[in-house]
């Protein structure tokens, strides 16, 4: 009785999803990150936001498994990890997407959906065993349609789509598979303002398929839709974090450029010009 | 296929043009059966005696040997890859077979067959090892040093001389009959369909999909990408040993020069069967297709009396017409991405 009770808080919104402590990575004498700290919270959308070489990318790539940290800890759902390998990420629930996304052009969406893991039968054939195609087209079918996602199909190829459709077929993988965490670069750095809105309604709603989603952008004003919170990095250190809303659009912007020691300080001259191309 | 149709008449699509580009892709994909269909239609109003059993029957035994190798072939391009031993490693399988059979005859029936197979097996290995693990660029290398290497062998352990006398199993392959079928026919069939299992009902042919399509891609989902590369060599070096047997069994002896150039057909087949060499895309059924254009250009215009020189001619056409379709493919593929994004 006691431990059931113990753990529901727990499961509800106790322990964070994610949890990195002090975290360091050096590249010979470049330190990339410098003891951060962050927290991941269950179902949460955080944003990272930084400059270029602010250490954001070094950051994901330690959580995906590309790179192993110096010193620090991580904790997911509670216990402690060392992630070295891209393949453990996805196997303790991290999934992240690249900018490159990783589709096959050549394969439609349940093959994309299913590659390197095909369901097949029966199980003792191993990697010679049959591909169950009936369960995946109808699990990619059921997932397209829970996620929302508006594809023209699940039996059209990648390569026929938009960079907004592969984006979402990329997410949706991500978040399918993922299960804990999803961790998107950059989603729609390279797409129109109407597809930036299909994408964006994707990480909205994925706390809501119990998916906690760490998502990096240089567009403010997409952050401020879909992000409950925004940590900033800038030259390898957490220099700090704020809700991303129109009241601290300028504090942010003051952290990501690093203006000055007091990030209260108000630039308002650099602000403009972070999201004025944005007419999403 | 027709599931590509129903999308074309699908609701989802939006504008004519869409509509058109679609349409236009279904037909690149069908465009070697299309050519091949042309040719059959050309030959026949041509030539009385081209559309009889006899003639039909000769044809496809014809064909044989080019479609095994073609079908090994199409594993290989499937992986943007391209093997230049079959034709070296057919000749000398069927020399192996050879004297294999003459030192141990009698006994040495199923043996024979067994190391013109593990012939081409071990060759087809040592591609794909000196290819994945030599760290070589482009499988052109590997596949080009065991073109010399293989044929070199053949010469040496021959005396350069056809060796006669060949296992009666592999003569059955190669010249018998079942009922009024040809064996080739029979074994080309078993062999098409099992690669048709093979790329469209197994994990494995997945992955050799997934492997053309993105390299990098299918090492980041897990897929064991090296090996798939040795395994596709592997497939290819197997089937340049059965078309040994068809071509040992055919002869009734070991050639050390069979095949000369037969790798050249064999990859010509796979490109004229719509396969794309930038990896990824073709299907068995259609390089069988691409393989029976050939063959059937060939009977054509023997049966034509024309000049055996032109068929090489016509097939160095058709070539450039299948790879110009692909990348008609390609760029309609772009239009359509284009559109695509204007309309979310």
């Amino acid at each position: 009785m006691e431990t059931e009770q113990a753990q529901m808080p727990r499961d509800e919104n106790g322990d964070p999803i994610l949890e990195i402590r002090d975290l360091t990575k050096r590249f010979g004498a470049t330190l990339a990150l410098n003891n951060v700290s962050l927290t991941l919270g269950r179902n949460e959308v955080l944003a990272l936001l930084g400059d270029n070489g602010a250490g954001k990318s070094t950051l994901i790539k330690c959580l995906s498994g590309v790179h192993e940290p110096d010193e620090g800890q991580i904790f997911v759902d509670g216990d402690e990890v060392h992630i070295t390998s891209p393949m453990q990420a996805r196997s303790l629930g991290v999934e992240t997407v690249y900018q490159d996304l990783a589709l096959f052009d050549n394969l439609d969406v349940v093959g994309n959906f299913y590659a390197g893991r095909e369901p097949t039968t029966p199980g003792w054939l191993g990697n010679w065993g049959w591909v169950k195609d009936k369960d995946m087209i109808r699990e990619a079918d059921e997932l397209m349609s829970r996620l929302e996602i508006n594809l023209p199909g699940a039996d059209v190829e990648t390569g026929l789509m938009s960079g907004g459709q592969r984006q979402a077929v990329a997410s949706a993988r991500a978040m399918a598979f993922g299960r804990k965490i999803v961790i998107l670069d950059e989603p729609t750095s390279a797409l129109g303002a109407r597809e930036s809105r299909n994408v964006l309604r994707l990480i909205q709603d994925a706390p809501g398929h119990g998916v906690s989603v760490i998502v990096i952008s240089h567009n403010l004003e997409h952050i401020m839709q879909v992000a409950d919170r925004a940590v900033v990095l800038r030259q390898g250190n957490v220099v700090g974090e704020a809700e991303p809303n129109q009241e601290n659009h300028e504090r942010l912007v003051s952290m990501i450029v690093g203006g000055a020691d007091e990030p209260e300080v108000d630039e308002p001259s650099e602000a403009p010009d972070e999201d004025s191309t944005n007419d999403g | 296929m027709s599931a590509f149709i129903d999308r074309i008449t699908g609701s989802q699509v939006g504008g004519a043009t869409e509509r058109s580009i679609r349409l236009s892709l279904s037909f690149i994909r069908l465009g070697p059966v299309i050519i091949l269909l042309l040719l059959v239609l050309a030959m026949t109003l041509l030539s009385p005696v081209f559309l009889t059993g006899a003639n039909i029957s000769n044809v496809v035994v014809q064909t044989s040997v080019l479609a095994v190798l073609a079908i090994g072939q199409l594993f290989v391009i499937l992986v943007a890859g391209i093997d230049l031993s079959v034709g070296s490693v057919l000749g000398l399988s069927t020399v192996t077979g050879a004297i294999v059979y003459t030192a141990t005859s009698g006994a040495g029936g199923l043996l024979a067959l067994l190391v013109i197979l593990l012939t081409g097996v071990v060759f087809g290995f040592i591609n794909g090892f000196l290819y994945v693990k030599g760290k070589m660029p482009h499988p052109f290398i590997p596949t080009l040093a065991s073109l010399y290497a293989a044929r070199g062998l053949a010469l040496v352990i021959s005396d350069g001389r056809p060796i006669p006398g060949m296992s009666p199993i592999v003569v059955f392959l190669g010249s018998g009959y079942i009922g009024p079928i040809p064996m080739p026919v029979v074994v080309v069939a078993v062999l098409a369909a099992l690669a048709i299992i093979v790329t469209r009902r197994l994990k494995w042919g997945r992955w050799v999909y997934a492997v053309g399509g993105d390299k990098e891609a299918a090492r980041r989902t897990g897929i064991p990408v090296d090996r798939v590369l040795i395994s596709v060599f592997v497939i290819s070096g197997l089937m340049a040993g059965f078309a040994g047997v068809l071509t040992a069994g055919r002869t009734d002896a070991g050639f050390p020069t069979a095949g000369e150039l037969s790798e050249l057909t064999a990859i010509a087949a796979v490109i004229i069967g719509g396969a794309s060499f930038f990896g990824g895309r073709g299907t068995v059924i259609n390089v069988i297709v691409g393989a029976l254009i050939i063959g059937v250009i060939q009977n054509g215009l023997n049966l034509l009396n024309v000049n055996v020189y032109y068929q090489l001619v016509a097939t160095g056409v058709i070539v450039v017409v299948a790879v110009e379709l692909d990348v008609l493919r390609r760029r309609l593929e772009q239009r359509f991405r284009t559109l695509q994004a204007r309309e979310a």
